[in-house]
């Protein structure tokens, strides 16, 4: 699958070895509500990571961990060898820079502006050299402009510089917010659902945007529910269920992992569970909420596609018939049948037909 | 059921397709209204020439033949303006600059503003000397010609917005929501320039540096004007006239190529704004507008300094003047005033910095445990402080505490300060002028508020101004950028407090006494928490010149219009609620969101023009 990015092996490779971000045994608690309990995750120098799991699952709850805007009830984070600190600034500027689920850029500034705020950390002016205005001030200040338009034009808004960001469409806006982030000069980057209410095009441009950034040498952690863009995407794949890692590896095991599907799809109906392992997971995730039952349907395609179109998903560009599911599951996203059971139902069938 | 409701639906649609290029009432053709406005708006010049009353007892003195005075003088400058919109909107050769956005929206404006200060003072008269028997007939030319002019001009043609239309199924209430609102879009319509604004030639710099040099002229003398009413008529009139001509500028779209030509230039015109605020003093014979010169630069600079608070990082404080007053105060301990406890005279240059840096640490003090809470709980702790300053004040008077402010008789004669052996406590003479004490201050004080514009360009164009815009926008996304949330806005909250400080050392000398009446919440007397907050919304939140524009109106409303008297603080509620019905953006809109105005009028602008602005 990643064969279409060689180039970018033969960079990465050198350093490749090396762990980025280390969570060990990281719980979190709200109350008497468990979101993130126990997970270990690991991610190295130029992999492309991937965090799935059905809807609260824990997989925000766990990215806001790993960026310090929660301080894990238990465990550790450690960036690089180093424990991170339990402030989100300081996480930025040790070097783990992320994006929102829902956007939140500075919707009042321009696009170059919003891009300047991100270099913020790696600039060092303060209030008597900006009142002051000597040559370093404008140096700094030249270098974090260039910085910025460079950026923006790696992800193709250079010409819209002097736009606010509010009046950006939304895909633009998802871009730039990715571009922000880069400006702090991270080495990994944390993307929470880069291509939630995309078209299959526009998630096609996101995909070869982050393969992008995996070429610049950053580390990307990648939140999605487009099963179709993460298997394509990601070296390895974590599976979140209940707050808890279900399994970890790469796209064809955790496609073919049991577990995942019955988290997904809710366990067949007629048959009896084979092992005692995925149904404990599974009865929870099954009778846990109407959400849980979305995301089957949602997500029903995704088997499917290991026998059929993985093979060739990579090399065709998006044919109207190959979007279609991409597009249905986005949509059963939105209206969440009332019945797990129902849902379940629905979507067996719906399988059968797309394998 | 659809079908029936369709119907009444179709003709709906088809009438204003036929009425598309025609005026808001169409009694006139185009061609006649037109005609109509021009003779109109000349004929009211012609009437400014003319007698309005027979006797002198109404304030001005309007009984003259051929020499207009007072109320006649400000129509006289709006029909002007009207005629010339006209005749430009004719093509007439050499009047085409006038009007860049298309001239029928300027027209509109301007027969508004001939008609607004005509009726007004026509109203005046009939009430102030008992019914409209004391018009003579030049008034009664004025007040026929202004409505004919009115009404004509609301006959010119505009491009009709598409509105939707009024749904018979509604309730009769949603249906008559529905139908004002569609009113009024065409209202608004009717009033806006017809097209986008032509872009300005290129220019040699020396022209245009003129061009600025003459707009700045004109600012002056407008305000020179304004600070030297007389009398309630005649300053109602001026805010009719001021109020109604700017805005058939602004249709015109003048105003919108001064911006462009201001911010092309822009230190040179903030410079030359200074100097024009500079040679205010020198266009008044005695000291009494130099004193409220100075009042309203007090106010002014502290409003700018609220805007770095409230305008750029977004932390509403409401106890700002206290820092005013640990300015004023702290001056004042150390001015060798008499009823100093310290009995120290410290140099002015000291006194400066001591009453800087104790604003400075009082505003740490304040901020470090209330700034991690935030929006509506910051306002109410502030709040809280702006109110504790002035009771410890008060009780810090030998009885009740320790005697350091003398309590509620404050710090008195404070002496006049001397610099250099300049005593600013009398006149001077300059170049043939007299000078007087508060011109004397005035423009020290200009200085202060020179320093603070600096301070408020330089933070709020760099690093850390894009902080505090962050925060501001978005604090969770900011803090997820790498921005120490706190540390940014103690920075502001503790340099905004150093920039009232800073003012509030001049003050105190300005007005010889230090009261902790002073340094109220609210009051009659602006310079108070709510006032200056009021100002900065008002002026416009983030912007340099609107809390200087916004702070002078709230000084000079108040200041003039004495009759209002108790209803004062009600009249400027209902037009703060007006103004942030009408235009929540403030007089003078941000930077940031002209930028959004001009996406829809011209997509080459916003690239070229901020650009240089931020350069």
């Amino acid at each position: 699958m990643t064969t279409t990015t060689t180039k970018a092996d033969a960079t990465a490779e050198p350093a490749a070895r090396e762990t980025v971000l280390d969570a060990r045994g990281v719980t979190m608690r709200f109350g008497g509500l468990t979101a993130v309990r126990d997970v270990n995750l690991t991610v190295n120098s130029g992999e492309i990571v991937g965090l799935i799991g059905p809807n609260g699952a824990g997989k925000t709850t766990f990215f806001n961990c790993l960026t310090g805007l929660y301080v894990p009830t238990e465990g550790e984070v450690r960036y690089k060898g180093q424990v991170l600190p339990p402030k989100s600034f300081k996480v930025t500027a040790a070097g783990i820079a992320r994006t929102f689920q829902n956007i939140r850029l500075f919707n009042n500034m321009t696009v170059l502006e919003n891009v300047l705020v991100g270099r913020h950390t790696r600039t060092k002016e303060g209030l008597w050299s900006a009142l002051l205005r000597g040559p370093g001030f404008k140096r700094a200040e030249a270098a974090s402009e260039k910085r910025a338009m460079e950026l923006l034009e790696f992800i193709g808004l250079a010409d819209k510089a002097q736009h606010l960001a509010k009046n950006l469409p939304y895909g633009e806006q998802r871009k730039l917010e990715i571009a922000r982030a880069l400006a702090s000069d991270p080495g990994l980057i944390l993307l929470d659902e880069p291509t939630a209410g995309m078209n299959p095009q526009e998630t096609r441009a996101a995909e070869e945007l982050i393969f992008a950034i995996r070429d610049m040498g950053i580390a990307v952690l990648v939140i999605e529910h487009d099963m179709r863009f993460i298997f394509n995407l990601c070296d390895r794949v974590a599976v979140l269920v209940q707050g808890q890692k279900l399994i970890e590896g790469d796209s064809q095991t955790v496609q073919s992992d049991e577990r995942v599907i019955a988290a997904y799809l809710g366990e067949p109906i007629d048959e009896t569970p084979k092992a005692a392992a995925p149904a404990e997971d599974a009865a929870p995730a099954a009778g846990d909420t109407t959400e849980d039952a979305a995301e089957t349907e949602a997500d029903a395609d995704a088997p499917a596609e290991d026998e059929a179109p993985a093979d060739d998903a990579p090399a065709e560009e998006g044919t109207p018939a190959d979007d279609a599911p991409a597009e249905d599951a986005s949509d059963a996203d939105d209206d969440t049948p009332a019945d797990a059971a129902d849902a379940a139902k629905d979507a067996a069938p719906g399988k059968e037909n797309d394998a | 059921m659809t079908t029936i409701s369709e119907n009444p639906q179709a003709p709906a649609a088809a009438a204003p397709a036929k009425t598309a290029d025609r005026g808001l009432i169409g009694l006139l053709p185009e061609r006649t209204a037109r005609a109509v406005v021009l003779a109109g708006a000349a004929l009211t010049v012609a009437s400014c020439f003319l007698s309005w009353t027979w006797t002198p007892r109404f304030p001005g003195d309007l009984t003259v033949y051929g020499y207009p005075a007072g109320l006649q003088l400000q129509v006289l400058v709006t029909g002007v303006l009207t005629v010339l919109f006209a005749l430009s909107s004719y093509g007439v050769k050499g009047l085409g600059w006038l009007t860049p956005a298309g001239a029928d929206g300027a027209i509109k404006f301007g027969a508004l503003a001939t008609f607004g200060t005509a009726w007004f003072t026509v109203a005046a008269i009939s009430v102030q000397l008992g019914g409209p028997v004391n018009l003579e007939p030049g008034g009664v030319v004025l007040a026929v010609a202004t409505l004919v002019t009115l009404l004509a001009a609301l006959d010119l043609p505009f491009k009709r917005p598409a509105v939707l239309p009024v749904d018979p199924e509604d309730t009769r209430w949603d249906q008559h929501k529905q139908s004002r609102r569609n009113r009024w879009t065409a209202v608004k319509a009717a009033f806006a320039a017809p097209h986008a604004v032509k872009k300005l030639p290129p220019l040699p710099s020396a022209v245009e540096i003129l061009i600025i040099a003459v707009v700045l002229g004109l600012a002056l003398s407008v305000f020179t004007y304004g600070i030297g009413t007389e009398y309630d008529e005649l300053f109602l009139g001026f805010l009719i006239t001021a109020g109604l001509g700017f805005a058939a500028i602004g249709a015109s779209g003048l105003l919108k190529q001064a911006t462009q030509l201001t911010s092309k230039h822009q230190n040179l015109s903030i410079a030359g704004a200074f100097i024009a605020a500079a040679l205010f003093p020198f266009t008044q014979t005695d000291d009494q507008y130099a004193t409220l010169g100075v009042y309203i630069l007090i106010f002014a600079t502290v409003a700018l300094g609220l805007n770095i608070v409230v305008g750029l990082a977004g932390l509403l404080d409401l106890g700002y003047v206290a820092f005013l007053g640990v300015g004023a105060y702290a001056a004042a301990l150390v001015s060798g005033a008499p009823t100093s406890p310290f009995g120290v005279h410290f140099p002015f240059w000291a006194a400066i910095l001591v009453g800087a840096a104790a604003s400075v640490v009082f505003g740490v003090l304040i901020g470090a445990p209330t700034l991690r809470l935030r929006g509506d709980y910051l306002a109410i702790v502030t709040l809280g402080f702006g109110e504790i300053f002035r009771i410890t004040v008060m009780n810090t008077d030998g009885t009740s505490g320790p005697d350091i402010t003398n309590g509620s008789n404050g710090i008195a004669s404070i002496p006049n300060l001397n610099l250099f052996g300049f005593d600013f406590g009398q006149p001077h003479t300059i170049a043939g002028f007299t000078i007087g004490r508060f011109a004397n201050y005035f423009f020290l004080m200009l200085l202060i508020t020179a320093v603070v514009v600096l301070v408020f360009r330089r933070s709020g164009d760099s690093r850390i101004g894009r902080a505090w815009v962050a925060i501001r926008e978005d604090e969770t996304a900011a803090l997820a950028m790498g921005i120490n949330g706190f540390r940014v806005k103690l920075i502001a909250f503790a340099l905004g407090a150093g920039l009232a400080g800073l003012a509030g050392t001049v003050q105190a000398h300005v007005t010889y006494t230090v009261t902790p009446e002073q340094y109220l919440f609210a009051g009659p007397i602006p310079p108070n928490s709510a006032f200056l907050l009021a100002a900065v919304v008002l002026g416009g939140m983030g912007t340099m010149s609107g809390p200087l524009v916004g702070a002078a109106l709230l000084f000079l409303i108040p200041n003039k219009l004495q009759f209002m008297g108790e209803y004062q603080l009600f009249a400027f509620g209902v037009a703060l609620v007006l103004i942030m019905r009408f235009r929540p953006e403030g007089i003078i809109a941000d930077k940031r969101r002209q930028l959004e105005f001009h996406e829809n009028d011209d997509t080459h602008e916003p690239a070229a023009t901020p650009a240089k602005a931020g350069a």
